[in-house]
């Protein structure tokens, strides 16, 4: 499944509108530690979280996740914005809550990391 | 043994905003020097957490990348203020951090124990009032 998949399952927008949309989503995540998800991250993640800075741009481009995922309809800061478009990191923007992506996620086959 | 990089990264107590700069810099040499990926993987991880660290926890301080065609070696080198009891900062858990700090998602106590775990050398040292170091070796041959 493609991050261009993922998008009308949970009602997205597309933040970074340079974003590569064909690339694989592997597995789904939710938390919102920035320490815990620099341990437990893995390449291809989508990503749930309602940080909003320039770390948890930093933390999804050196793991090489797919994407971010911003729920309950959660405007990321511009800094982080520039910075995501900057390292290749889509961010998607859903009014949908955290739990509520998750479920559509598995639901549709997206399966937990490693 | 002759190096093939060495870089050093000077990194600011509390400067959020640039952190995870020179790890993403790290990085990025290192895919251009063809580094496997996972080993790439490891290295960006205990790359950042450290340099969180120094921004979090130091004065301030440099992060150093040497690399060589049998490793790549990370060395952080802080100007304080040293960690008083090195069994309980290695703890998973256990954190001194700021409130900042907490309120952007860092300080789960979980910054040292991940060097450890993606670094197949770790070596710690510190000294109240002068400072600590912290050795990480990724094998590479």
């Amino acid at each position: 499944m493609t991050i261009k998949d993922i998008i009308p399952l949970i009602d997205a927008k597309v933040i970074t509108p340079e974003a590569d949309l064909k690339k694989d989503v592997l597995c789904g995540y939710t938390c919102d530690l920035l320490s815990w998800v620099m341990a437990h991250g893995q390449e291809g993640m989508a990503w749930v979280t309602v940080q909003i800075h320039m770390n948890v741009i930093a933390v999804a481009a050196l793991h090489d996740m797919a994407c971010v995922i911003m729920p309950e309809s959660i405007q990321m800061e511009k800094d982080s914005i520039e910075k995501a478009e900057e390292e290749d990191i889509c961010i998607l923007e859903s009014p949908l809550s955290g739990y509520e992506i998750c479920g559509r996620l598995h639901a549709a086959g997206v399966p937990d990391k490693d | 043994m002759s190096a093939l990089l060495h870089e050093e990264y000077p990194v600011e107590s509390g400067d959020y905003d640039r952190a995870g700069e020179a790890s993403a810099d790290i990085k990025r040499k290192l895919k251009q020097l063809g580094v496997p990926a996972t080993v790439l993987r490891r290295v960006s991880v205990a790359s950042y957490e450290v340099e969180l660290n120094l921004v979090i926890h130091s004065d301030g301080g440099v992060l150093t990348l040497e690399v060589t065609p049998e490793a790549v070696r990370l060395i952080s080198a802080d100007r304080g203020p040293g960690i008083p009891d090195l069994d309980l900062a290695m703890r998973e858990g256990w954190s001194t951090a700021s409130e900042t700090a907490r309120s952007l998602g860092f300080g789960a106590g979980m910054g040292l124990p991940n060097m450890k775990r993606n670094a197949d050398d770790f070596n710690i040292t510190s000294k109240v009032g002068e400072g600590t170091t912290i050795d990480m070796g990724f094998h590479l041959a």
